[in-house]
């Protein structure tokens, strides 16, 4: 290096120093120092990435220790329809949580939508589409409320939703007796409300309407989020209310249609459950809202808002899907299925957190 | 609700004026009981409601009825005892939403003399209380459990059976149900107080429905996944019963498989005579309410306190199959008869 020159003359004292220096040409900072950091850059560009990783994973190990019976066609299906109606209340979810919400009343709010529907068509005999229509816009006026709730009064969407949450259940045992409507009373005058529960057979698969119901919403949801300037909004609002005000949005109202149209995807949800559950059961879907929570959590849409793909949540309602039926075919007890699910669900927004963490 | 309570003081002025008539003076007037239930809602605690009010109507007891906002609805029962303590009642029927942080003030109650009955649900410990008048869980499964192993006859000797519990915490009205079913059935149970230690083959696993339609259904169609040739389902109650129905169905097993159930809800007893379900065990929450009214009166007249069941620590109400397809050995009731006497 310093030879050259130094052979002429000697090497002078005060070059000692530049020895230690670095002598690499000035460049640009690399992210790819390890492969550690490679994959969280990888995962900042393509957070969806994660859950549908730990998806493809989880079936490829339930499949080596649980065995064939879980690796089945009709198992994976059957996880589907299992997966079906939290999965459908984790698309409302995520809406309200991309706006960094919180929305505690969806699955209340689907099984008081379920018993109107229920009340309507077979106890007072209207005609099952009207029936489900009417319990279409109560839906939407339950999600209504909670929107109205958080940008006029200014509650904090978790509060306004534990309230409404009591209040729709509430209703829902005042409307039901806390009884079933029978499956057989259904089939009878209003067989429409089960239609979500007939199924067709692809090979070993068995899908039902209900579970392609699932995918369609998430589709749709995918689309408008991604393709429309509403669903722009969607995300400005969640990531930063006054920039996304002081670039003329108006805030309060997309809110409020974020929350409406998170009740009218519950209310679809109510008419799914009628088919998948056979009843309307008024008991069932109690700890809906926090499976729902954990799916798009699982899901890697970020509970601060503005983060996150639709498609996200989908993936999250089927990864636990897959760890319960793989752990209960592996003969795992009940409780343990629970731990597992719990620690998946801090795994997941401990991620998250890391991901978010790269450097830019 | 108040045109209700309105309706109710008047009926049983009436029923008040009755017994004056009969010269059946002061004393029946001066007896106050007092009812609390875990929610009003629920339609168990309605018919309880039922066969309190008329039973006090008939003695001439002036009842009052509170009941918690929801299940596990703690401080409205503690001040619901309150209350009866203070308003001079002599006795207090009681389903208790916490049995154990319920025991203190059950307490105070008995110092100040009032007699306390748990219904439904025992106290923990079970003799904080005066007296419990409960159905026998532990019998209402053994009795399923016979009728499912004497229908079968031999093929009970390699029968597949699916239980569908309650919850994963198992509290005990979900152990006794499940372990009475195996011992009627004649299965090892391993320890009484656990379920899913048994080694039986026979059965093919446990699940959890929390009693409701979805859970039952899940359960179901996880245990058909584990073995698909099931041909005894096991339920906690009819709701679970009939969710586990739409997985056989979906499944395309209802044929040959015996649903057997607990509680006697009317629309329990519906399924049972449209062949749903085969057999379900049912309960009487009803003459609960109205033995408790019983001795209530009998020890405001005489001070006796109402005995357990010889063998048991709580008192019998009974439990009774009913089923359309009797068996031998296992006495049973048609659908009709349970019809009449369900609840819901």
């Amino acid at each position: 290096m310093s030879e050259a020159g130094g052979a002429a003359r000697g090497k002078q004292e005060f070059e000692d120093g530049l020895e230690k220096g670095d002598a690499s040409v000035a460049a640009f900072e690399s992210h790819e120092k390890t492969v550690l950091d490679r994959l969280q850059h990888f995962l900042h560009g393509n957070p969806t990435m994660v859950p549908v990783i730990v998806l493809l994973l989880s079936i490829a190990v339930f499949g080596f220790v649980a065995g064939g019976n879980f690796f089945s066609a009709f198992n994976l299906s059957l996880v589907m329809q299992q997966v079906s109606i939290i999965g459908i209340l984790a698309a409302a979810q995520s809406l309200v949580i991309l706006t960094a919400g919180i929305d505690l009343s969806v699955g209340a709010s689907m099984v008081l939508v379920s018993v109107i529907m229920g009340n309507l068509a077979v106890k007072m005999g209207f005609p099952a589409p009207l029936a489900i229509g009417v319990g279409f816009v109560c839906g939407m006026l339950a999600g209504t409320l909670n929107g109205f709730l958080v940008t006029r009064v200014k509650l904090p969407p978790f509060i306004v939703t534990l309230g409404t949450w009591n209040i729709f259940f509430a209703l829902n045992l005042w409307l039901s007796g806390a009884q079933s409507i029978r499956s057989q009373d259904i089939d009878a005058t209003a067989p429409l409300l089960k239609w979500f529960g007939e199924s067709i057979r692809i090979g070993g698969a068995q899908f039902t309407y209900g579970s392609i119901l699932m995918v369609l919403i998430f589709a749709v949801l995918w689309y408008v989020l991604n393709r429309t300037a509403w669903g722009r909004h969607v995300y400005a609002v969640g990531d930063d209310k006054e920039a996304a005000e002081l670039s003329g949005i108006r805030t309060n109202r997309t809110l409020v249609q974020v929350y409406a149209v998170a009740g009218l995807v519950c209310a679809i949800g109510a008419w799914a459950s009628i088919g998948r559950v056979g009843s309307v059961s008024p008991q069932s879907f109690q700890e809906a809202n926090l499976q729902s929570i954990t799916a798009v959590v699982i899901g890697g849409i970020s509970l601060f808002g503005g983060r996150g793909s639709i498609v996200g949540p989908l993936v999250g309602a089927l990864i636990v899907g897959v760890f319960n039926s793989g752990l209960r075919l592996a003969g795992v007890d009940v409780l343990w299925q629970v731990f597992a699910i719990g620690w998946l669900t801090i795994i997941a927004v401990a991620l998250d957190q890391w991901i978010r963490k790269v450097s830019a | 609700m108040t045109k209700h309570a309105l309706l109710k003081t008047t009926a049983l002025a009436l029923a008040g004026a009755g017994f004056l008539g009969l010269a059946q003076p002061a004393a029946a007037q001066d007896v106050g009981a007092c009812l609390i239930t875990k929610t009003d809602i629920n339609p168990f605690f309605v018919k309880m409601k039922e066969g309190a009010t008329a039973k006090a109507e008939e003695l001439g007891i002036s009842l009052s009825t509170f009941a918690g906002k929801v299940d596990g609805d703690h401080e409205t029962q503690v001040q619901a005892v309150e209350t009866c303590i203070a308003s001079g009642a002599k006795g207090i029927l009681l389903t208790a939403s916490d049995t154990k942080a319920m025991v203190p003030v059950v307490k105070k109650a008995r110092d100040a003399g009032v007699l306390v009955i748990a219904l439904d649900t025992p106290l923990e410990p079970i003799d904080a209380a005066d007296a419990t008048f409960a159905t026998d869980n532990f019998k209402a499964g053994e009795l399923i459990g016979q009728w499912a192993a004497a229908t079968l006859g031999d093929a009970a000797a390699d029968a597949k059976i699916a239980m569908l519990d309650l919850t994963p915490s198992q509290p005990s009205v979900d152990v006794l149900r499940d372990q009475g079913f195996m011992t009627g059935f004649g299965i090892e149970t391993g320890d009484a107080d656990r379920i899913g230690d048994e080694d039986d083959p026979r059965i093919v696993g446990h699940d959890i429905t929390n009693g409701n339609e979805e859970g039952g259904r899940k359960a179901m169609e996880n245990l058909l996944q584990r073995d698909p040739d099931v041909n005894v389902v096991y339920t906690i109650n009819e709701p679970a019963a009939a969710g586990a129905y739409e997985a056989l169905q979906s499944f395309g097993k209802t044929e040959g498989v015996l649903v057997v159930s607990i509680d006697g809800g009317c629309p329990g007893v519906q399924n049972v005579k449209e062949g749903i379900i085969g057999a379900t065990s049912q309960q009487y929450p009803l003459l609960m309410a109205s033995l408790g009214i019983e001795a209530i009166a009998k020890f405001a007249e005489t001070g006796e306190k109402p005995e357990p069941t010889p063998g048991l620590d709580f008192f019998d109400t009974g439990v009774t199959l009913v089923t359309d397809q009797p068996v031998e050995g296992v006495e049973s009731i048609g659908t009709d008869e349970g019809l009449e006497r369900c609840w819901g």
